[in-house]
């Protein structure tokens, strides 16, 4: 019997895989076609039908181009790093709050804040490996701006636990059917979506791949089918977060279509994002996230927990 | 006394004996330095031995460390093809730039020392290739100053009105590619549509989009076409607009100011040493703008504003470019409204060459279109110099 737990829990998982990925490719093309559009321009078009083909092209001639190595680089960690990418990207979906027996998971939360650090390993790992001054130049800013806001989220994250006392993303759901929670603490929501912004090196705080300062940054040396994998790994990220951004606060009812609407309208809002803001200079980065949300979700997180006793306190 | 000392005490290597008023003799480091090795008395097999260590701790290796290198080099999307610079870099500040330019140069003035004027002419087209024209019409100018010939009015305002759609088309890239370096994306594409209308009129006007060579010595080479001018209207009356989008987007955007204000600061006794001029100059308070001061061609007759930045920042230069962008809008629907009708070149055939008709008809027309289009015309010799304000 247990086999046979084992045995649909896998299958449950790859099926998650995999709709992931194609989840990942559409979002690749609706980026595209959104900058084309912020730009007054068409996005791809040409391909399918609106250009739906577009992403299966773009993966078949990326894994069939030539896959180089630059010459005194570290090949195993070079090669290996966007495939682990890849992996912790496509390994913190688990989270995702199913409903079913055999996708359940306790402790989800915890979870996505230890998964989602080690990702900063295989950036800094892909850019030391490249034995390029850029990339690691590149994959150094990336990795101190996701720590840094790593510690924001987590507060974030925390203010929220602290509401819903437990660290099950399945049971935020309930918590939010009369109200969701960004009306309840909307400032607190859009440090959440900025700190998001940063966790997946998206402009502006792209830093890792900014285009007009660093060439790509980490990714300078990769081509074909690693830089799928870690181009990949980037945008199932940011699908993730989006998820997690509309089940921690925009009434997450996987059961209702409209929770995979909500999930593309903040993709949607990651991409207008990239279109309009120009990049933050690297220390006034740093001092955004260590001298202005850090203050502001430590005190967030000071509030909530003194409501939460208050609540305790009147109850008893 | 020291005979005595010399028998009686071993034979103890650099024991220097004192002089014999002092008491006493302490040990010295020179005394103290043939106990260092590890045997006393070393011989052929123990002066190989090497000294064990003291204790267990080890000193800490000393590495020599210096700061990155980074190649700053001219395939770099920032550099714009023009530039390589060679840093050293300390974490994110720079320690040491070692710039090296000239990457553009190529050898124009040579070049043009085996060819006539008329050849030399779309040589200038390609020193400034965002903004084309406005090369052409500092060529010009100075030729015809050596020749001292007048060109005729309609020429004037032409030249003038493609002078200033070429300080458009430079203010558009300039500030989009501003903006692009700095990390926005998308008013690169907005302002470049614009351009992609003005290199239309330049292909209507004489055949080529970019590297128009449409200014001649002794005038502008072809008529403009029916038509050209209610199209630059409609787009210039447009154009007020799509500025104001970008510095809807930009110009309040609190990341963009604290990525150019104070940044690049040259103040003005700087600007004046360095021998800045256009823009830059103007970013750093000085009133200065050839269009006011010398006015050439029809400039006194035009009704603009010049603005002034005051503190030579970047965010100054780009507001500056814009606005100037706007006064150029002014200054061509001006132009425009006071078209005169009339000549385009020269009438002196020995400079300007004539018409294909007139050519086809009489005889002098033919000497004249032989030589000009073989040997080209002779200028007389001397030096001149003559200045346009040109957009960059």
């Amino acid at each position: 019997m247990i086999l046979k737990d084992v045995f649909l829990v896998f299958i449950s998982m790859i099926i998650l895989v995999i709709c992931v990925l194609i989840g990942v490719a559409f979002l690749t093309l609706l980026e595209r076609k959104v900058l084309g559009y912020i730009q007054v321009r068409k996005g791809p078009n040409k391909v399918g039908f609106l250009g739906i083909l577009q992403p299966f092209s773009d993966a078949l001639k990326l894994f069939t181009k030539e896959q180089t190595f630059p010459y005194m680089s570290n090949f195993n960690i070079y090669y290996f790093s966007p495939v682990v990418n890849l992996f912790i990207s496509l390994f913190l979906w688990m989270v995702m709050p199913f409903v079913s027996v055999y996708l359940n998971f306790n402790l989800s939360l915890l979870f996505f804040l230890s998964v989602s650090s080690l990702s900063v390993y295989t950036i800094m790992l892909a850019g030391w490996s490249s034995n390029s001054s850029y990339s690691l130049l590149g994959s150094l800013r990336s990795i101190a701006q996701t720590v840094s806001y790593e510690v924001s989220l987590a507060l974030i994250l925390m203010s929220f636990i602290f509401l819903v006392l437990s660290l099950d993303l399945f049971d935020f759901m309930g918590f939010q059917t009369y109200v969701w929670f960004v009306f309840l603490a909307f400032p607190l929501c859009v440090m959440w979506l900025v700190s998001g912004l940063a966790e997946t090196n998206r402009t502006p705080f792209d830093f890792a791949e900014g285009e007009s300062e660093l060439v790509s940054g980490f990714n300078v040396e990769y081509s074909s089918g690693t830089f799928a994998m870690i181009f990949l790994a980037e945008y199932a990220s940011i699908l993730f977060m989006s998820m997690v951004s509309v089940v921690l606060f925009l009434g997450g009812d996987i059961n209702s279509f409209f929770f995979y609407v909500k999930v593309v309208g903040i993709s949607f809002f990651w991409i207008w994002v990239r279109g309009t803001l120009p990049r933050f200079r690297y220390d006034k980065l740093m001092y955004l996230a260590w001298k202005s949300f850090l203050p502001c979700s430590l005190n967030y997180l000071m509030l909530f927990f003194c409501f939460k006793m208050l609540i305790f306190v009147i109850l008893l | 006394m020291t005979n005595i000392l010399r028998q009686v005490v071993p034979k103890l290597k650099n024991l220097n004996y004192v002089a014999i008023r002092c008491k006493k003799w302490y040990p010295d480091a020179e005394y103290m330095s043939q106990f260092d090795g590890p045997v006393m008395y070393p011989d052929e097999v123990t002066s190989k031995f090497k000294m064990p260590p003291w204790n267990a701790k080890k000193p800490p290796i000393e590495r020599k460390v210096t700061n990155m290198i980074i190649n700053f080099g001219p395939c770099h999307p920032a550099a714009h093809g023009c530039l390589r610079m060679i840093s050293e870099l300390d974490g994110e500040i720079v320690r040491y730039l070692d710039p090296h330019i000239g990457l553009l140069h190529r050898g124009t003035e040579k070049l043009i020392e085996y060819k006539t004027y008329a050849q030399a002419l779309p040589y200038f087209d390609r020193l400034d290739y965002v903004s084309p024209m406005s090369n052409e019409h500092a060529f010009c100018l100075a030729a015809e100053k050596l020749l001292n010939i007048d060109v005729p009015r309609r020429a004037k305002f032409i030249r003038v009105l493609f002078h200033e759609i070429m300080r458009l088309m430079n203010h558009l890239a300039a500030t989009s590619f501003l903006i692009l370096d700095v990390g926005g994306i998308t008013p690169l594409f907005w302002l470049f549509e614009e351009r992609e209308k003005m290199y239309e009129f330049c292909e209507r006007v004489c055949g080529a989009r970019m590297h128009a060579g449409y200014f001649r010595i002794g005038g502008v080479s072809q008529d403009i076409p029916i038509g050209l001018l209610d199209d630059i209207h409609e787009l210039v009356s447009k154009l007020g607009e799509r500025l104001d989008e970008v510095e809807d987007l930009v110009t309040g955007n609190r990341i963009f100011i604290e990525r150019t204000k104070d940044i690049g600061c040259v103040d003005a006794q700087e600007a004046l040493n360095r021998g800045f001029s256009g823009c830059m100059i103007r970013a750093s308070g000085i009133k200065w703008d050839l269009r006011k001061t010398q006015p050439y061609e029809i400039y006194d007759e035009l009704d603009f504003d010049v603005p002034v930045g005051s503190n030579g920042d970047i965010y100054d230069r780009f507001r500056i470019r814009i606005e100037e962008a706007r006064q150029s809008i002014r200054i061509i629907e001006q132009v425009m409204n006071n078209m005169p009708p009339g000549e385009i070149k020269v009438d002196d055939h020995k400079i300007a060459p004539p018409t294909r008709r007139e050519m086809k008809s009489s005889m002098e027309a033919v000497i004249h279109h032989f030589k000009l289009f073989s040997q080209g015309f002779q200028v007389p010799p001397g030096a001149t110099y003559s200045a346009v304000e040109h957009p960059k």
